[in-house]
């Protein structure tokens, strides 16, 4: 995509770049030019070939050496990059260097994020089958890539969701009741009733609201970081922060998770993207979504810091996502790359069966073999810190307030009507003020709310006053008559008293 | 008065056929000397219509400070300002210039942006308000408009630049899935895109063949959350376009290429917004309303003076301003008004902004009621814009021509005027047939100053919808 002007302008863009990749060649110790002088140093950004030297500076690839051998590179003679991990399946370290740096209640306080979402999640598939929620997504197997990352982030950092991070709302501080509220879209859902289910976002925990289309949030999370890192130039009384971005192996195929790289490592954004390469896209096995060394390879390629780590491995996520914060905010800012290696023992959504495509053992060997929940159970326990009867409990706990925010959130209202026209733009434009009224939604400010209410307080206090007033006077008027009567009678009561008297008199 | 076109035009061809640049120049020459020995592609002497607009003198560009300074619209502190002379790309740097001194957030990027950028928009500003704010990205349309929501998203006010509109679709999807969507997806949260600005050079020169040609407005107008901004010239070009970056909206602004250098008028060197959401009735009329948008309102300035001229009827100009949403209340009321319509633009006729517009004229019940003809569209071939065809493809008249004098027998008692028994209606049939001559002619020999001319050509099909109306 590019005009027919391109190649001109692309001519003197090189002649830039090639000067920039020359001046960042001078700190470079292993560089060639190891230039010190002035004099050097201008040599050394000039373009043209020095007499002797075993490279040319392309400006594409200033550091390639010449070589009079024909070798075309194949991916299978490179190994493939290593997977990191602290604790093994048995729940021992294998990593001598690792101390956890979190307090034992810390370390519950995650486990019970992940025990949390486990739990929710085979609730809210049920509630699903049952026809009480429109879909759902689990995150089964994944727990530990979602809460082990984001309990290495800082309260301000920004975050951009896929569809299965449950574990990273959880572990921010998202309640029961906010995920319930979204799942039901009633009216306390922040999402106004609008979104599928599991599409949440929270503006307090800085968790942008999840959109479906695959790999949209990571170009938009590399310029939220360079936002970030624009706002903490002008104002650096603000803590340094750096951008999140979750996307699974499958969306890594889209262009947006390429130009997102591309564009977070030329513009120096502090961008961490952490992929959950949990082998299937909906039904999709990672064989067919891509050839090459996962997508961590493609990191190098993009010239971005790159780790695999094993996304089963509650430590690992935990202790990689917090170097990669370092290393994001490192150098006025960097992009990072994660890629998880788990497996999605769940179906793809309550839309899926994934026997359909895989074998049911195949997803029991996983369970059985290699639980990220499990395996931080396993290290806990060998601490000393859990236990079956804890186990039981907390489990207990979390189902009966899943439930209890379940039954809570089923039960409120939905949203109101007028909700589906507004925020589509900051101010309804007369057109949709005119289709509000199509379909006959009062079309009210909270101004003429006001008003009307105001109104509806006057008339019926005028009403009353009205109504009192009669009534204050029919009463006053019965008790005149009344009084009026009881005289009357009174008199007749003392006439035919005195007439029972003159009787008796006469009888007498 | 007649006239020796067709004697002229064989000496023409075989001038055109010398090759070597110098006959070519030669013959200009002759040509400047002799009104009797011209190319194809210049224009019959004596010709009044499909002449080349004159964008030095044209009404709807401000050429004196006083002019410009007259706009009811600007504020009395800038009405109270001085202008300085600019063209079209000079304005939107002035403008972009004007957004990055007095906003700390604005960010503006795209491709080849930091030299300057392609059409010359962003010219120093790399330099002035450095290279953290004003920078150039990979060339990844569906980057730069990830990147810019996402910016957009965490509190700055990007400008995004996408070098033509014609590669504007690669990032449709972040455009209407995300940015449209952004504010109304997060509800409560209240986050939203708004401060996104895209900007995008879009329309015909001439040259631009398939993929440097389009007009693709109509693609955006049907996205809810978006707002679509086309300026018509370097005045409106500044206004919009702060009033876009300023908006909480996000939005498109298109800028029709053709005017970058073209359109030159006065403006005011102090900062100020026009209205987004509403129109500009450049000319008020009674007999009918042509609504249009950026470059074409040209030509429907120079039409409407011709037919007004040759057959006194008087006509009403409106500027959209903004394609979505747009004012419709502006247009409904000149139409109850005309009770006739032509909508004209650019871009291909099917589904386009004219069908929008006719469609919700008819529906209206109060300006349906006053419709005296069905509302006209004046618009491109829903084809691609092929190179050597390009003028032909600009809302063209050549088959309308013809059309109408039939029509004119079907129709004599229905037409404002007659135009066979109107004695200047006899030189402006002849002109057009004599200009259609001249259009196969240069489908053979086409040359810039052809396409030029032919640019012109909308001219009568305004006219034409104007009898046939």
């Amino acid at each position: 995509m590019k005009s027919i002007r391109a190649p001109l302008l692309l001519r003197r863009q090189g002649a830039a770049s090639a000067l920039q990749h020359a001046l960042r060649r001078q700190s470079h110790p292993t560089s060639i030019l190891t230039a010190s002088s002035t004099r050097q140093l201008r040599r050394s950004s000039s373009l043209s070939q020095r007499l002797d030297a075993k490279h040319v500076m392309f400006p594409g690839a200033v550091k390639s050496e010449f070589s009079s051998t024909m070798r075309f590179e194949h991916p299978s003679t490179y190994p493939a990059l290593p997977t990191y991990r602290v604790v093994d399946q048995h729940g021992v370290v294998v990593d001598q260097s690792f101390t956890p740096d979190l307090s034992d209640e810390e370390v519950i306080k995650l486990y019970r994020d992940m025990l949390t979402i486990s739990i929710m999640d085979v609730i809210m598939f049920d509630a699903q089958r049952q026809g009480r929620l429109s879909f759902y997504m689990v995150s089964a197997g994944e727990e530990a890539v979602s809460v082990g990352t984001a309990s290495a982030l800082a309260k301000e950092d920004v975050v951009f969701c896929q569809y299965r991070e449950q574990g990273v709302f959880q572990q921010r501080g998202f309640t029961l009741a906010e995920f319930m509220n979204q799942l039901f879209a009633n009216h306390k859902d922040y999402g106004k009733g609008r979104n599928m289910p599991v599409h949440y976002g929270s503006k307090q925990l800085n968790i942008h609201t999840i959109s479906s289309p695959l790999a949209t949030q990571l170009p938009q999370a590399a310029g939220a970081a360079y936002a970030l890192k624009i706002q903490r130039m002008q104002d650096p009384s603000i803590p340094p922060r750096v951008v999140a971005a979750y996307f699974g192996e499958g969306a890594a195929s889209e262009g947006d998770f390429h130009a997102a790289l591309n564009i977070a490592a030329t513009r120096s954004c502090p961008v961490i993207f952490i992929c959950r390469n949990n082998g299937y896209a909906i039904s999709t096995p990672t064989l067919e979504q891509y050839r090459g060394d996962g997508i961590a390879s493609r990191g190098l390629g993009y010239g971005i810091d790159t780790i695999r780590v094993d996304g089963n491995d509650f430590w690992a996520v935990r202790e990689v996502t917090k170097k990669a914060r370092d290393l994001a905010l490192q150098d006025g800012g960097k992009p990072v790359l994660i890629e998880a290696m788990t497996y999605r023992v769940s179906h793809h959504s309550t839309s899926d069966d994934s026997f359909a495509y895989r074998a049911r053992v195949e997803v029991e060997d996983w369970k059985r073999r290699d639980n990220p929940i499990a395996r931080l159970r396993k290290w806990m326990e060998a601490k000393g810190i859990w236990d079956e009867n804890k186990e039981k409990e907390a489990r207990e706990s979390i189902r009966r307030d899943v439930l209890k925010a379940f039954a809570e959130a089923e039960r409120e209202k939905k949203p109101p009507l007028r909700a589906m026209f507004e925020d589509v733009y900051e101010e309804l434009t007369p057109d949709l003020k005119k289709q509000m009224g199509e379909l006959k939604i009062p079309n009210m400010s909270n101004n003429d709310r006001v008003v009307i209410a105001v109104l509806i307080v006057l008339s019926i206090t005028v009403i009353l006053a009205v109504v009192g007033i009669k009534y204050v006077r029919q009463v006053a008027r019965s008790r005149i008559t009344a009084r009026q009567v009881d005289h009357g009678e009174a008199n007749e009561a003392g006439e035919s008293e005195n007439h029972g008297q003159a009787q008796a008199q006469a009888q007498a | 008065m007649k006239r020796s076109t067709v004697v002229i035009r064989p000496s023409a061809r075989a001038l055109s056929r010398q090759a070597s640049s110098q006959s070519f120049l030669l013959a200009r020459s002759s040509a400047l000397t002799s009104r009797q020995r011209r190319l194809y592609s210049t224009h019959p002497p004596n010709a009044r219509l499909n002449l080349p607009i004159d964008y030095a003198t044209t009404p709807l560009l401000a050429h004196t400070s006083q002019a410009a300074l007259s706009n009811p619209e600007l504020p009395a502190s800038v009405r109270n300002g001085t202008t300085k002379r600019m063209n079209l790309f000079q304005a939107i740097n002035d403008a972009l210039s004007t957004a990055l001194a007095e906003d700390e957030s604005v960010l503006i990027f795209g491709e080849d942006v930091a030299f300057g950028g392609v059409f010359r928009c962003t010219t120093k500003l790399a330099e002035t308000y450095g290279g953290d704010r004003v920078f150039n990205t990979p060339l990844t349309e569906q980057g730069i408009m990830g990147f810019a929501i996402g910016a957009a998203a965490e509190g700055m006010r990007p400008v995004a630049e996408i070098q033509f509109a014609d590669y504007v679709f690669p990032a449709f999807d972040q455009l209407v899935n995300e940015a449209a969507k952004f504010r109304y997806r997060d509800g409560a949260g209240g986050r939203s895109a708004g401060g996104l600005t895209v900007r995008m050079p879009c329309g015909g020169v001439g040259h631009g063949a398939l993929y440097h040609s389009q007009s693709p407005e109509a693609l955006f107008t049907h996205i809810p959350g978006l707002k679509v901004i086309i300026p018509r010239g370097p005045v409106q070009a500044k206004g919009l376009l702060l009033a876009a970056i300023r908006s909480n909206d996000p939005c498109v602004v298109m800028e029709p290429k053709i005017l970058y250098r073209a359109a030159v008028e006065q403006v005011p060197t102090t900062a100020y917004e026009l209205p987004l959401g509403k129109a500009e009735i450049l000319k008020e009329g009674k007999d009918v309303t042509v609504v249009s948008y950026g470059q074409p309102l040209y030509k429907c300035m120079a039409a409407l003076k011709a037919a007004e001229q040759d057959f006194g009827v008087s006509v009403e100009l409106i500027d959209l301003r903004t394609i979505y949403p747009w004012d419709k209340e502006t247009v409904f009321n000149s139409v109850r008004k005309t009770g006739r319509c032509v909508v004209v633009h650019e871009a291909m006729v099917n589904a386009g902004v004219g069908a929008e517009v006719a469609a919700a004229i008819q529906e209206d019940p109060e300006t349906f009621v006053r419709l005296e003809a069905p509302v006209a569209r004046i618009a491109g071939w829903s084809i691609p814009t092929p190179l050597v065809f390009e003028q032909f493809n600009l809302p063209d008249v050549t088959s309308k021509c013809y059309l109408t004098l039939g029509l004119a027998d079907v129709y004599a008692d229905g037409m404002p005027r007659d135009i066979r028994r109107h004695q200047k209606g006899d030189e402006f049939l002849r002109d057009l047939s004599m200009n259609s001559g001249i259009l196969k002619q240069s489908m053979l020999h086409s040359s810039r100053r052809g396409v030029d001319w032919l640019m012109g050509i909308v001219l009568d099909d305004i006219i034409l919808s104007v009898f046939l109306v």
